[in-house]
C-alpha cells in the first residue's frame, strides 16, 4: 500500500490500473512519487510525459500535469513544455521501445541537449503491450513472438548510450532494489541537465513466460541474484559479466543545461 | 499616421504574421522551402522573449509545438512535402488532444523528395485528410504576400477558438515572392486567446465542453490546474474511455466544432462573377495567374468570372455555387493532377461542365496558358 502522502498524488479514480498483476511497474510509479514528495515537489509545478506502451500509461495514474504522447515522440512533447516554462519539473516516463527504438533519435538529441529532464527508462526487455515482441533490448538468444527462435542482434545498453550522447547523470538500478530506484530518482531530478534512470523491470506476461522466468517471484530473484554493483564489474572479465545487470551511477558531471543557455541568449540578444 | 509598409518575402510575412498574432514559440526543423520561416524565427524570438529550438527532426518540431501550446504560448511550426508527411502522426495527436497550434507546409512538388525548389499544390489533400482518422479541418491558401501575413493572423485566431491546429497551405512561389506588405498597426486586427477555464482546479473538467461552441475551456501546465492530455480516445475527464456512448460524443464533437461555425470560417474571393459563362476556379499562386487571364479575357468580351477559394477547408461550396451562377463551363487550374476539383465537382458536378486544367512540371501556370483554356472552352 502506497504511504499516505502519497496518495494525492494518485487518479485513484482511473483505477484499476492496466497492468497485469505481479507488474514491475507499480514499484517504479511508488518510487517516482516518494521522490517528488520527499523533494517538496508540488503537484502543479510537475510534468509527467510519456509516449506509448505499458509504462506510458503511468501518467495517467499521476495526480499532476500529465501527458501521454505518440509512440516514442514524448521527449520531444516535454522538450517543447520545458524550454516553454522551465520552473516546471519535467519527467519523462517511458519503457524500452518507445525510448531506444522509434524514440531512439529523441533520446540521444535530449541527452546531447542536456535539457533539464528526467528519463525513467523502464526497461523490461520486451513490448509487452503488443504481445510481446523483441525491443532493442532484447538478450541475444531470448525468445519473443517476432523473434521465435531467439533474437540474434545485439541490444543496446541504454546506460553507455546515454552517457555516449551527452546526459548528465546515468544511473541504473533493478525493481528488486527500490530504495536504490529512489535515491537515483531523487538524484536526477535535483540534477540541473538531462539524467537517465534505467530501471530493470520485467514483463512476466510477455517476457517470461518464453524465458523461463514466468511468475513475477522469478523476474525479482533473478534480479537480486544477477544485479552486480559497478565496483564489482570493474574487477570482474567480460566473460563472468554476461548476464548480469550492473548496477549504479555511471554518470553524474556538470554541464550547460539547454534552458538555462536559452535564457541567457535572450538576455544577450535584448541587452 | 503613415502606414507601415514593408517588401517581404512570402515565408518571412508568415513568420511576421506568426508574431502579430502572439506566437511566442517555434519548434521546427530546416527544410526547402519552408526554412526561412524557421531562420526569421530564430532571429525575431528571443528578442521579445520567445523561443526558438531547432529540433532534432519533423516530428520533433510539432511535437515540442504541441508541448509549447500544453504549457500556454502560442505556438507553431512550418514545414514542405515530406515533413509534412512527417508531421501528420502528431497533428492527430493536437485533434484529438484538442492543442491550439498552427502548421504551415509551404508546398513544394512531390511525391517523396520530389522536386524540392519548386512549385507545386499536390499537399491540398493531404492537407485535410493526410491524418489517420476524422477531425474538423482549418487549412488557409495564400495568394499573396499580404495574405501570408494576415492569414496566418487568421490560422492563430481559429487555432485557439476552436482548440485544434489550423494550417497554411502556402506554396513555394508564394512562400519565396516578395512583394509590398501594408502592416497593419498592433490593435487593428482582432486576436483571439484560448478560453481558459473559469471554475476552480478542483471543479475543473478538462474536456467538458461548453455547449454554446463545442470548445472546452483550456488550462496551461504549471498554471494551477492539473490535467491530463492523451492521444487515445477520451471522456470529459481527459481519461481513457471504451465506452461507445463516451466515444462517439468525442469523435462527433471534434468534426462538429468546425462544421458549425463554417460560415464564420470561410473565406473566399471574386472577380467579375456577374453574368458569367464560365467560371475559373483557383488558389494560391495559381490564382495570381488565372485572375489576370479573367480580367484579359473580358476585355476580349469573353463572359468569364473566377473564384478563389482562401479557405481550402472548410470549403466554399455555398458560395461556389452562388458565384457559378448560371455559368455552364468551370475551368479548375491547379498545380497537380487534380485534387481541389473534386470539391468543385461536388459543388457544381450536376449543373455544369467541368474542365481541368493541370500542370506537374514544377512551372506555374503563367497567365496565357489559362486564357488559351478560357478561349478553347468559351
Amino acid at each position: 500500500m502506497p504511504r499516505e502522502e502519497i496518495k494525492p498524488w494518485l487518479r485513484t479514480r482511473f483505477f484499476p490500473h492496466i497492468w497485469c498483476p505481479g507488474c514491475g511497474h507499480g514499484i517504479i510509479l511508488h518510487a517516482i512519487l516518494r521522490s517528488l514528495v520527499d523533494l517538496g515537489k508540488t503537484r502543479e509545478e510537475t510534468v509527467i510525459a510519456s509516449g506509448i506502451g505499458c509504462s506510458s500509461r503511468m501518467p495517467g495514474y499521476i495526480n499532476a500535469n500529465t501527458v501521454h504522447t505518440t509512440h516514442g515522440r514524448s521527449l520531444a512533447f516535454a522538450t517543447g513544455i520545458k524550454l516553454a516554462k522551465p520552473e516546471l519539473t519535467v519527467i519523462d516516463v517511458m519503457g524500452d521501445g518507445d525510448c531506444t527504438a522509434i524514440g531512439g533519435n529523441h533520446f540521444i538529441h535530449a541527452c546531447r541537449r542536456n535539457i533539464d529532464i528526467t528519463a525513467i527508462v523502464m526497461n523490461n526487455n520486451i513490448y509487452g503491450m503488443t504481445g510481446g515482441q523483441a525491443s532493442p533490448t532484447t538478450p541475444v538468444g531470448a525468445r519473443a513472438t517476432t523473434a521465435p527462435y531467439g533474437a540474434i542482434d545485439t541490444p543496446f545498453d541504454i546506460c553507455r548510450l546515454a552517457e555516449g550522447a551527452g546526459a548528465s547523470y546515468v544511473a541504473r538500478a533493478t525493481i528488486a532494489q527500490p530504495a536504490l530506484c529512489e535515491q537515483y530518482i531523487k538524484k536526477a531530478i535535483q540534477k540541473k541537465g538531462f539524467s537517465v534512470v534505467e530501471i530493470i523491470t520485467h514483463c512476466h506476461t510477455q517476457f517470461g513466460r518464453k524465458n523461463k522466468r514466468p511468475n513475477p517471484v522469478d523476474n525479482l530473484i533473478f534480479f537480486k541474484e544477477n544485479s552486480i554493483p559497478k565496483a564489482k564489474a570493474k574487477e570482474m572479465t567480460e566473460e563472468e559479466k554476461k548476464g548480469k545487470i550492473v548496477i549504479g551511477e555511471f554518470v553524474d558531471r556538470e554541464g550547460l543545461e539547454y534552458t538555462e543557455a536559452y535564457l541567457k541568449l535572450i538576455e544577450r540578444v535584448r541587452g | 499616421m503613415p502606414k507601415k509598409l514593408a517588401f517581404w518575402q512570402g515565408n518571412m510575412a508568415i513568420a511576421m504574421g506568426g508574431i502579430a498574432a502572439g506566437c511566442r514559440f517555434f519548434g521546427g526543423y530546416p527544410i526547402t522551402p519552408s526554412s526561412e520561416i524557421a531562420e526569421v524565427m530564430a532571429e525575431e524570438l528571443p528578442k521579445i522573449n520567445g523561443r526558438f529550438i531547432q529540433m532534432e527532426d519533423e516530428i520533433g518540431g510539432i511535437a515540442a509545438t504541441i508541448g509549447a501550446s500544453i504549457a500556454g504560448y502560442k505556438a507553431m511550426t512550418a514545414t514542405s512535402g515530406p515533413g509534412f508527411s512527417l508531421k501528420q502522426e502528431n497533428l492527430g495527436l493536437a485533434y484529438m488532444a484538442e492543442i491550439p497550434i498552427v502548421v504551415i507546409d509551404v508546398m513544394r512538388g512531390g511525391p517523396s523528395t520530389g522536386l524540392p525548389t519548386r512549385v507545386s499544390q499536390q499537399d491540398v489533400m493531404q492537407a485535410r485528410w493526410g491524418t489517420h482518422g476524422d477531425h474538423g479541418t482549418i487549412a488557409y491558401a495564400p495568394s499573396s504576400v499580404q495574405e501570408c501575413f494576415e492569414l496566418t493572423i487568421d490560422a492563430f485566431n481559429m487555432a485557439e477558438r476552436f482548440r485544434q491546429p489550423v494550417l497554411v497551405m502556402s506554396d513555394e512561389v508564394i512562400g519565396h515572392m516578395r512583394e509590398k506588405v501594408v502592416i497593419p498597426e498592433p490593435g487593428s486586427y482582432p486576436i483571439v486567446d484560448r478560453k481558459r477555464p473559469k471554475v476552480s482546479p478542483e471543479e475543473f473538467v478538462p474536456y467538458l465542453a461548453d455547449p454554446a461552441d463545442d470548445v472546452p475551456a483550456m488550462a496551461s501546465f504549471g498554471d494551477g490546474y492539473r490535467w491530463h492530455v492523451t492521444g487515445l480516445t477520451h471522456n470529459d475527464y481527459g481519461f481513457p474511455t471504451n465506452e461507445p456512448e463516451e466515444i462517439g460524443k468525442k469523435h462527433l464533437r471534434l468534426v462538429r466544432k468546425v462544421e458549425r461555425f463554417r460560415d464564420e470560417i470561410v473565406k473566399y474571393d471574386l472577380e467579375q462573377t456577374e453574368g458569367a459563362e464560365i467560371l475559373v476556379v483557383s488558389y494560391g499562386c495559381v490564382a495570381r495567374s488565372a485572375v489576370r487571364a479573367v480580367r484579359e479575357a473580358r476585355a476580349k468580351g469573353i463572359r468569364v468570372g473566377h473564384f478563389r477559394p482562401i479557405t481550402l477547408w472548410p470549403f466554399p461550396d455555398k458560395e461556389l455555387i452562388q458565384a457559378a451562377g448560371q455559368a455552364k463551363k468551370v475551368i479548375v487550374p491547379e498545380l497537380n493532377c487534380g485534387q481541389m476539383i473534386s470539391e468543385v465537382k461536388i459543388a457544381l458536378g450536376c449543373k455544369a461542365e467541368i474542365i481541368p486544367s493541370n500542370l506537374v512540371n514544377g512551372e506555374i501556370l503563367r497567365p496565357h496558358e489559362i486564357l488559351a483554356t478560357i478561349e478553347e472552352v468559351a
